[in-house]
């Protein structure tokens, strides 16, 4: 099949993927890089490159920084093709891609997948009203439209973007009504023995509690340890109810932003059949992948928070080794100049990361604010109670895929991306299990919806159609 | 009244002068900032219910803003289920609600994707 052929595919355009192509280009390769928005940044450094001053006030240095990536990637020969939407990752380095309505596909040599991270999903009740959102898409609000919540907003759970958002607000000027946050004397005695690692990467620390204090400076009210998180209203969010100490909270606020942290967006790898491990620390799954970001399917590879949650600037070093080794494994450079250029990038990744199981520690999210109580919707397409999940592993399902097919869980349009973690977990924790042997949705392509018109559009079949056209378990 | 006209969750930083678009929505005219998308526009402009669920009717609203979630579901330019965090407004965009399953099973999807399979 005449697919146009290409050194390096890299797919998404955060620090990740921006390093990895700016590395790989720099070696004179033919790099593509594709990603869903239109400008370069991924969502941590989101519009990075259209920002007002207004904006970037109030998002702070950290964001500001994400544009010696995007310049340095834009001065590259590397191709950015935006508006692009990865629909399908073949074993053997098809990939499919749908840009303004026409399918296209791209032979690559080696493929880098740079998918970023998603937020974990917060199944409580309530969770479904319009006015909760995600942190995460407060601050791509903020990002690309500079847009804020108009009145006092609340801030529930736990993390550090969800002080980063808090502090953001204040320095924009929007008023918070609360944090309520999540993170309760348990947590703290949890971090405690990891305490040491992050002082080793004390400017992360230092960044954490200056984040705090201007919080507290700001007079922001401060729940800390909350449980039974619940969102009242009638159509629409009307505020949080909360316990704290075994007393009943209740504050009103028509816009509610949840946040317990992020995972790795591994719709791809699962799509590869690559291999997955469960990490215990992270409560998620994470591609198996040697020091180079390969995985077991031969010439991809993942880096950044895909490949594991380790923040923006592991990200970045990650995708640069990554590129040193696709690169190396093509002929282009050889294996002395691979870890000679590499070597001060796994020196700042093994810098960066000790922070890592002090924040998994103190910020890991509360067992009832991800296994739920039932009648707390799980898979929200497809209006799926934890109760009914619970039910049906009673009639024998093992796993998230027989839980298709016993209720429909996970098969909306979101294709079990936003609930496939707390059905695995859900399930695990019915049947007694760890999550490794429950196990996670069986994913396929398209990875994104397609119509029927744009699929015709390609200028080729697609190379695997019979993997296309039907989704039995 | 272009604007205002609902009691908005969201509004835009005060900014220079960005140019503005005229979008519809249910029929309505909002003018909105342009470059953003049409969840953003949608969100500052006072629209609380962007569609109701194929099962039970309940309203939804963008919930991630990144594309994983489908809660933000809206018909652009008579064409449905399109994502409107990922869709940035255009000057005459005419959006509509998408109200339960049967506009949904009305767009021509394929694979693995909703109600269509």
């Amino acid at each position: 099949m005449a697919h146009e052929s290409i050194d390096l595919v890299v797919i998404g355009a955060g620090p990740a993927g921006l390093a990895a192509a700016t590395a790989a280009a720099a070696q004179g390769t033919s790099v593509v890089l594709l990603d869903e928005q239109a400008t370069p940044g991924g969502q941590i450094y989101r519009s990075i490159t259209r920002t007002s001053p207004e904006r970037l006030a109030a998002l702070g240095p950290d964001y500001a920084a994400g544009a010696a990536l995007t310049d340095a990637f834009i001065a590259s020969a590397a191709r950015h093709e935006g508006e692009a939407a990865v629909w399908q990752i073949t074993r053997n380095r098809i990939v499919h891609y749908i840009q303004h309505g026409k399918t296209k596909a791209l032979q690559a040599q080696r493929v880098i997948v740079c998918t970023g991270a998603l937020e974990r999903p917060f199944p409580i009740p309530g969770w479904t009203l319009p006015g909760v959102l995600t942190a995460g898409a407060a601050q791509i609000l903020l990002k690309s439209a500079g847009a804020v919540p108009a009145e006092p907003v609340i801030l529930a759970g736990c993390g550090p973007l969800l002080y980063l958002l808090g502090s953001q607000y204040i320095r924009a000027g929007v008023p918070i009504r609360a944090i309520v946050d999540t993170t309760d004397a348990s947590d703290y005695r949890r971090a405690l023995p990891h305490l040491a690692g992050a002082i080793a990467g004390w400017p992360l620390l230092k960044k954490g509690w200056s984040l705090m204090r201007a919080l507290k400076r700001a007079g922001v009210p401060f729940y800390k340890g909350a449980r039974a998180l619940a969102v009242e209203g009638g159509e629409t969010a009307a505020g949080l109810r909360f316990e704290l100490r075994g007393v009943t909270h209740r504050l009103s606020a028509k816009v509610v932003l949840l946040h317990q942290g992020v995972v790795p967006h591994t719709q791809f790898t699962w799509s590869l059949r690559a291999h997955h491990r469960w990490d215990a620390n992270q409560l998620c799954w994470t591609p198996s992948v040697d020091v180079w970001g390969e995985l077991d399917v031969p010439g991809i590879f993942v880096a950044g928070d895909s490949r594991g949650i380790g923040g923006a600037q592991a990200a970045a070093e990650q995708g640069r080794i990554a590129a040193l080794a696709a690169l190396c494994s093509m002929g282009k450079i050889d294996a002395a100049s691979r870890d000679q250029l590499a070597k001060g990038s796994f020196q700042a990744l093994r810098c960066v990361l000790r922070i890592r199981p002090f924040l998994d520690a103190l910020y890991r999210p509360k067992h009832q604010n991800r296994v739920p109580a039932d009648d707390v919707i799980v898979c929200r397409c497809e209006e799926i109670t934890a109760g009914d999940l619970r039910r049906i592993v009673e009639l024998g399902c093992l796993g998230p895929n027989q839980a298709k097919s016993f209720s429909r869980c996970g098969m909306g349009p979101c294709q079990g991306r936003q609930c496939g973690l707390s059905v695995t977990e859900i399930i695990a924790d019915q049947r007694g299990v760890s999550p490794t042997p429950v196990g996670y949705y069986r994913i396929r392509p398209p990875i994104k919806p397609l119509t029927l018109a744009e699929l015709a559009s390609a200028e080729d079949a697609p190379a695997e159609h019979g993997t296309m056209s039907h989704d039995g378990n | 009244m272009l604007t205002d006209s609902m009691k908005s969750l969201f509004r835009t930083l005060p900014s220079s002068t960005v140019p503005h678009v005229t979008i519809q929505f249910d029929g309505a005219p909002h003018s909105v900032p342009a470059g953003i998308s049409v969840a953003a526009a949608l969100l500052v402009s006072g629209v609380q219910r962007f569609r109701a669920t194929p099962t039970s009717g309940a309203a939804r609203a963008p919930y991630c803003m990144m594309g994983v979630c489908f809660e933000c579901l809206v018909e652009i330019d008579g064409l449905p289920n399109q994502q409107s965090c990922l869709a940035n407004v255009r000057e005459g965009m005419q959006i509509r609600s998408q109200e339960g399953a049967r506009v949904l099973c009305a767009a021509a999807q394929c694979g693995s994707s909703a109600h269509g399979a």
